[in-house]
């Protein structure tokens, strides 16, 4: 116990952060750099501090009871994967750099509003949120967070599986022989992006709970940065990356604090050594050393009767 | 010869049925201007079902510009494209692709890193159905499975299959055209342009092409429209021939026709 109690919000941070990285992956799997994921994270958290402290909701937590967090993540995803229409649509027209910079701007204006706005607490923001279940400590919060891991990574790995994932990938890898291919390129990156809205959304909402204040810092330009951090460092060809890369990064600060002021130095460092000397991340360097099994015929084989081939 | 039995990866039958020699394709008047150049200038011709169509010229006359016309890649200026009486002109290119128009790249637009059975299996995209859903849940895995057999058989089919699990990228020049025009005939096509198939072979894959391509169009019922420099090639292959010059039309007929006419002559030795 002791142990969880020195480290439990340390790992749950991890497994945040791990989740946060995740968000960026799924663009990605469609080859879209998006840097929207803490406009949504910010989103899902006000969204989930306001239902869970405002005095017009009063009704609805009395009701509710203990459900009311599930719905509050609920309501963040869908409202994620509705704004994530409405911005993803335009901005995917938009390639590479310039997509990230279009999504980067989002994030500001959506830091603006929650500055601004009155029902998001302006610049104080909401805070007093009660904790998630009736948890006491902190590191309680992994009960939600490792089982959002796991569904996440399951969703990831079907996903990679399947029709639409192999469309991902092959707009990823050439966008127009896709297209050429007969599959249309919009609706799957639309597609791509709002599932990391979503992902991005609801733990916002989860994490509102664990951090019990929510303010216009939880989405900033930083944070897109260390997102993108994130998925460098990971690496970005894997599910594995992003999620390692995440839990590595929030972690570092913890793990040097006994080198003081140094360990930002040393943050930055493993930046920078990272980038350079693995270029396609930690999880993409140790992919390398692995051998690929060769594909399985299915079984009962279909036996052509072999012509001469050219 | 025999070929391998294909008849589970059968091209869908067209809504209506056509006959050999009714016209499946046909261009009227189609324009391409990029800035000042004109790529191709008011070009009509059409295509007849079943056929071997042949497109030459010299370097830069529009051959593979009339391509991309073809499947939506780049759109017309001016000009109307059918395709089984079908006005496909404004189309994006996998609606073309949907239709049953599918293609190879002049310079080879492999997925790379990719495995070549999966570059097999995407391009069956617009035959499937599986959406986020079904695939999350299994619920994909009868069709699945047909992707899968589809896939190993095109690959047979070129000669791949003992490769299937290898990046295409580190095939050979003549290895990925092949597996191009494999990955172009899993999107089930009753139309199939080949640009420059034959370019990077070597001489004896080359004979071997003309025989692999004439195959393809019997097991599949195929029509196939062909870019190509290699004049032999072209001679002994295709049904009738058109020449492109500075993008205009300047002859379509049988190949010994149009090798002695002195304007494609003209053409090809400089007037």
């Amino acid at each position: 116990m002791d142990f969880l109690q020195t480290y439990g919000f340390l790992i749950v941070t991890m497994l945040q952060q791990g989740l946060l990285g995740l968000s960026l992956y799924f663009p990605l799997m469609a080859g879209q750099l998006s840097l929207a994921s803490p406009g949504f994270y910010a989103m899902g958290g006000y969204i989930a501090a306001i239902i869970l402290t405002a005095p017009q909701f009063a009704g609805w937590r009395e009701a509710l009871g203990n459900w009311i967090f599930p719905v509050t993540w609920l309501l963040a995803g869908l409202a994620s994967a509705v704004l994530g229409v409405i911005v993803g649509v335009p901005a995917l027209r938009l390639r590479g750099i310039y997509l990230a910079l279009a999504t980067i701007a989002f994030v500001q204006i959506l830091q603006v509003l929650s500055l601004n706005l009155s029902i998001t607490g302006g610049a104080i923001g909401l805070f007093g949120i009660p904790q998630a279940f009736g948890f006491v400590d902190r590191w309680q919060y992994i009960w939600i967070f490792l089982p959002a891991v796991i569904v996440v990574l399951l969703f990831a790995h079907r996903l990679q599986g399947s029709r639409v994932g192999r469309a991902f990938r092959a707009i990823r890898e050439d966008e127009l022989a896709a297209d050429a291919m007969g599959i249309p390129p919009t609706r799957y990156k639309v597609l791509a992006f709002v599932i990391g809205a979503v992902l991005a959304g609801v733990v916002g909402a989860m994490s509102a709970p664990f951090l019990n204040t929510w303010n216009a810092r939880q989405g900033t330009f930083d944070a897109s940065i260390a997102f993108l951090a994130y998925t460098l460092i990971g690496g970005s060809r894997s599910m594995w990356g992003p999620l390692l890369g995440g839990a590595l990064l929030a972690s570092l600060p913890e793990l040097l604090r006994s080198l003081a002021d140094w360990r930002l130095v040393i943050n930055g460092l493993v930046l920078v050594v990272a980038s350079l000397y693995l270029p396609q991340g930690i999880v993409g360097a140790l992919g390398k050393l692995r051998r690929k099994a060769p594909p399985q015929r299915p079984s009962p084989q279909v036996k052509p009767a072999l012509g001469d081939t050219p | 010869m025999t070929g391998p039995n294909l008849s589970h990866v059968a091209p869908n039958a067209p809504a209506t049925p056509m006959s050999a020699g009714q016209q499946v394709l046909q261009a009227t008047g189609l324009t391409r201007r990029f800035g000042g150049l004109i790529a191709v200038n008011n070009v009509s011709f059409e295509v007849r079902r079943g056929e071997i169509f042949g497109l030459i010229g010299p370097n830069g006359a529009g051959k593979t510009t009339l391509f991309n016309l073809m499947t939506g890649l780049t759109p017309p200026s001016s000009g109307k494209l059918t395709f089984g009486g079908k006005d496909i002109t404004a189309l994006p290119p996998h609606r073309v692709a949907g239709l049953g128009i599918g293609r190879t790249f002049q310079n080879i637009r492999l997925f790379k890193i990719l495995s070549a059975l999966e570059n097999v299996k995407i391009a069956q995209h617009a035959r499937t159905g599986a959406g986020l859903i079904q695939g999350l849940t299994g619920r994909d895995r009868a069709e699945e499975r047909l992707v899968s057999e589809r896939a190993w058989a095109l690959l047979d089919l070129v000669g791949l299959a003992n490769r299937a699990g290898e990046e295409a990228g580190n095939f050979s020049y003549g290895d990925q055209r092949r597996l191009e025009i494999a990955r172009a005939l899993a999107t089930q096509p009753q139309v199939l342009l080949l640009d420059e198939p034959a370019a990077g072979m070597n001489t004896s894959e080359k004979g071997e092409l003309t025989g692999f391509i004439r195959r393809v169009r019997d097991e599949y019922e195929l029509t196939v429209m062909v870019i190509e420099h290699h004049v032999p090639l072209v001679m002994n292959l295709c049904d009738r021939v058109a020449v492109l010059n500075f993008g205009e039309l300047i002859a379509v007929g049988d190949p010994a026709s149009v090798q002695r006419d002195p304007k494609v002559i003209e053409a090809y030795l400089g007037g």
